[in-house]
């Protein structure tokens, strides 16, 4: 603690403390969402390279990178997918944004477990590392869906992944269990759970949903584990066992996974839209147990990736139904955004354009859901491009948006200074178009019966995949200029001030950057989240 | 803040900075630990969902499957685990009494029973091993099933029942040797006498955690032993 009474006004959560080793060992929620911020930051870089490479070989027909061939794209395409999954969207906004943010926005020190905190961010560096172990040993190539009977007898590098996951997987329980805690608990006096703000909302339901469904993917990776080590034979047909039993059990965590993904995402564009329309959120209420609903609801639509696996008709009638309810509370939440933007003096600025931007791809990514929810439309668009184009605009389109948004958000509060606008809008006018370039032609090729996650296809298929492909590199070059503009921010950004934005929430009342201790006097709370005047 | 102001009534510890006191502590880091066994609530789930698809499919199999294990042995560690739990929350009364000594005694009970229990599931597995009672594919014993009532009849998907057998004693087994060292852990800070009405939170949570382990097997007992 700083030398009592006499309060340094330079002191701040980066320089408190010096050196690699205080940052390696630190309990400060901060610094710890700041290292989220740099690992998922690798991770995505790696991932983003994946893709690139993925789309590459299929700008043309046939062989496109040499010495490629079938084998080295499955990998390519398994590594993409666990990689930009498991280590950078599921992290990306809860441990990331959520870490840095989530005790301002309560008005609190720290979360409940600072240690667990910290060892969530180790779980994540050992599991990426165990996972990334198997690329020594040859490659894992199911997926990242690891589906059996194939995921079964193949290399053993599959194992080393799923116990990858397995490990990650620890990560996000700890993260879950500790925003839980800190959202109960350590609210400062007067903030009810009506006056926090959505992101806290979105983040409390993610972490609902991280703590009761991760566990379920423990004891299936595990059990698949020990299906290839000792053939234990649950899921092995020779044995006894059922194949299709792993797709539930991997469905029960990974749909809900979905929207451990995209509900976080949903809590920073109610921040984004309501600061930068400079206007009280429309619905707080609304948004808020839309978010509760969506984290229920998602526990019991699994069976829809499951239409053509052969259960029971009536089950995939009620998954179907049950899917279609998701569209109503993702709807009121799109509602109440446009309503809160509707007549009010918005803001322009780089985090604005993302959040219009999520509004726009996401919302296209949530109707193509409900064709893939309606049964005799999924038989036709079961694993073709369809699939691949939908949960691209509900991922990259949804969440990435909202987390390069964020970033431009909070990077003032976290670092003091400004990002570069200009170069901030070229990232975005080259993430926007290039994505739309990149994922719309697929709806068209999925809709025309092309396969997903296959090496080659037909020549037919070769002038949508070729703009597709340069609607990636055009992704690419947005993250380039994304990459400048937070560099020159670094280097030569102005000084940021308290706020920015004129935003309204606790976090822009403390110091840019904060204090270690982020309010020097415990804010007391006397009225909701968004009182613009 | 002094740091006199986190000193919680009466003992030596000190609770953590972003906590009002030590009630505030208290009651946070319970919810957490409740969290924290609701997760292993799910993740025992899926072993038992899994157990309740193969009855479904099998109807035969647990009930021959039964048929190789020795219901007393069973019987015996439910015993040693129920009494056990019994000196768990002992420990944690006698704790919360600032009586390190009996806190201390009833803990080493308890890690004693633990390993009863670790004793017994000894001999269970290597007599299953040497009979070939082996999961899955490993699995060499006879397909040949003796059933209560004294019928013969081969049942072909048998070495299921050991797969489970294994993954779901083998997990609680885990479970319980995670449970002994975290109650040793507990017994070294009792014996430095940190715990007292206002401060008992690790033991208490460490509690938790046992009657947890001790409710699993709870259930693991009949779906295994006693389902013929």
């Amino acid at each position: 603690m700083a030398a009592s009474g006499t309060h340094d006004a330079n002191e701040n959560y980066l320089n408190h403390e010096k050196g690699l080793w205080s940052w390696l060992t630190t309990l400060d929620h901060k610094r710890i969402g700041v290292l989220y911020a740099i690992t998922v930051a690798i991770f995505f870089f790696v991932g983003g390279l994946a893709a690139l490479a993925i789309r590459t070989e299929l700008f043309s027909a046939g062989e496109t990178i040499p010495n490629l061939g079938p084998n080295g794209y499955n990998r390519l395409m398994t590594y993409h997918g666990a990689i930009m999954v498991f280590l950078v969207i599921i992290p990306g906004i809860p441990a990331f944004l959520g870490n840095f943010v989530l005790p301002l926005h309560l008005g609190a020190k720290d979360v409940a477990f600072p240690r667990l905190n910290l060892l969530s961010w180790y779980c994540l560096l050992a599991g990426a590392a165990i996972a990334l172990t198997s690329l020594l040993m040859g490659g894992a190539d199911t997926g990242w869906t690891f589906y059996t009977p194939y995921s079964i007898n193949s290399a053993p590098a599959v194992v080393m992944m799923a116990f990858g996951v397995f490990v990650a997987g620890f990560s996000s329980i700890l993260t879950g269990l500790n925003f839980i805690v800190t959202t109960h608990k350590l609210r400062a006096p007067g903030m009810t759970m009506n006056r926090i703000p959505l992101f806290v909302w979105a983040l409390y339901s993610t972490a609902i949903i991280q703590v009761l469904a991760t566990p379920v993917l423990a004891i299936t990776v595990l059990l698949l584990a020990m299906e290839n080590i000792f053939g234990i034979g649950f899921f092995d047909e020779s044995l006894g066992g059922d194949p299709v039993l792993f797709q539930h059990f991997f469905w029960f965590y990974s749909h809900p996974a979905v929207y451990i993904m995209i509900l976080p995402a949903f809590g920073v564009i109610s921040e984004l839209i309501t600061a930068f329309s400079r206007k009280t959120i429309f619905g707080y209420t609304a948004i808020a147990y839309s978010s509760l609903a969506i984290a229920a609801v998602s526990f019991f639509v699994w069976g829809h990736h499951m239409f053509t696996s052969g259960q029971s008709e009536v089950a995939s009638v009620l998954f179907s139904i049950l899917t279609m309810l998701v569209g109503i509370p993702t709807a009121i939440k799109v509602f109440n955004w446009v309503a809160t933007m509707y007549k009010s003096s918005i803001n322009l600025a780089s985090p604005m354009l993302f959040a219009i931007g999520f509004i726009f791809l996401f919302t296209i990514g949530g109707v193509t859901g409900i064709f893939l929810a309606t049964i005799a439309t999924n038989i036709h668009f079961h694993d073709t491009y369809f699939v691949v184009a939908h949960f691209h605009y509900v991922m990259v389109g949804g969440t990435l948006m909202a987390i390069m948004g964020g970033i431009y958000y909070w990077f003032p509060k976290m670092f003091g200074k400004m990002y570069h606008e200009a170069t901030a809008r070229l990232s975005f006018l080259g993430i926007f178009i290039g994505f739309n370039v990149t994922f719309y032609p697929q709806f068209l090729l999925g809709a025309n019966g092309m396969p997903r996650r296959y090496f080659d296809y037909l020549p037919v298929y070769e002038p949508l995949n070729q703009i597709s492909t340069i609607g990636s590199y055009l992704i690419g070059i947005g993250f380039v200029f994304a990459a400048i503009s937070i560099l020159i921010g670094f280097i030569k950004g102005e000084k940021a001030g308290a706020n920015p934005w004129g935003a309204r929430t606790l976090e822009w009342t403390i110091p840019s950057p904060p204090p270690h201790h982020n309010f020097d006097k415990t804010p007391i709370i006397t009225a909701g989240p968004y009182e613009f005047r | 803040m002094s740091s006199a102001d986190q000193h919680a009534h009466g003992t030596g510890h000190h609770y953590a900075h972003h906590f009002e006191s030590a009630e505030h502590e208290y009651s946070s880091s319970k919810q957490g630990i409740w969290v924290f066994l609701c997760t292993e609530i799910l993740m025992f789930g899926g072993l038992f969902v899994g157990y309740a698809v193969f009855h479904h499919m099998y109807p035969l199999l647990f009930k021959a499957g039964s048929t190789f294990v020795d219901w007393r042995m069973g019987a015996a560690n439910t015993v040693v685990l129920l009494t056990s739990s019994l000196t768990m929350a002992l420990g944690i009364y006698y704790a919360q009494k600032r009586d390190a000594a009996k806190s201390g005694l009833m803990l080493l009970i308890t890690i004693a029973c633990g390993a009863i229990f670790m004793v017994i599931k000894y001999f269970e597995y290597s007599h299953k091993i040497h009979l070939g009672l082996l999961p899955g594919s490993w699995f060499h014993g006879s397909l040949d099933v003796t059933f209560a009532d004294g019928t013969v009849q081969r049942v072909e998907n048998l070495p299921l029942y050991f797969s489970f057998y294994y993954m779901m004693t083998g997990l609680h087994g885990i479970h319980v040797l995670i449970g002994m060292s975290l109650i040793f852990w507990a017994w070294l800070r009792v014996r430095k006498n940190e715990f007292g009405p206002h401060y008992y939170t690790p033991v208490e949570g460490v509690g938790l955690f046992w009657h947890l382990v001790d409710l699993v097997w709870i259930y693991l007992f009949p779906l295994l032993y006693l389902v013929s």
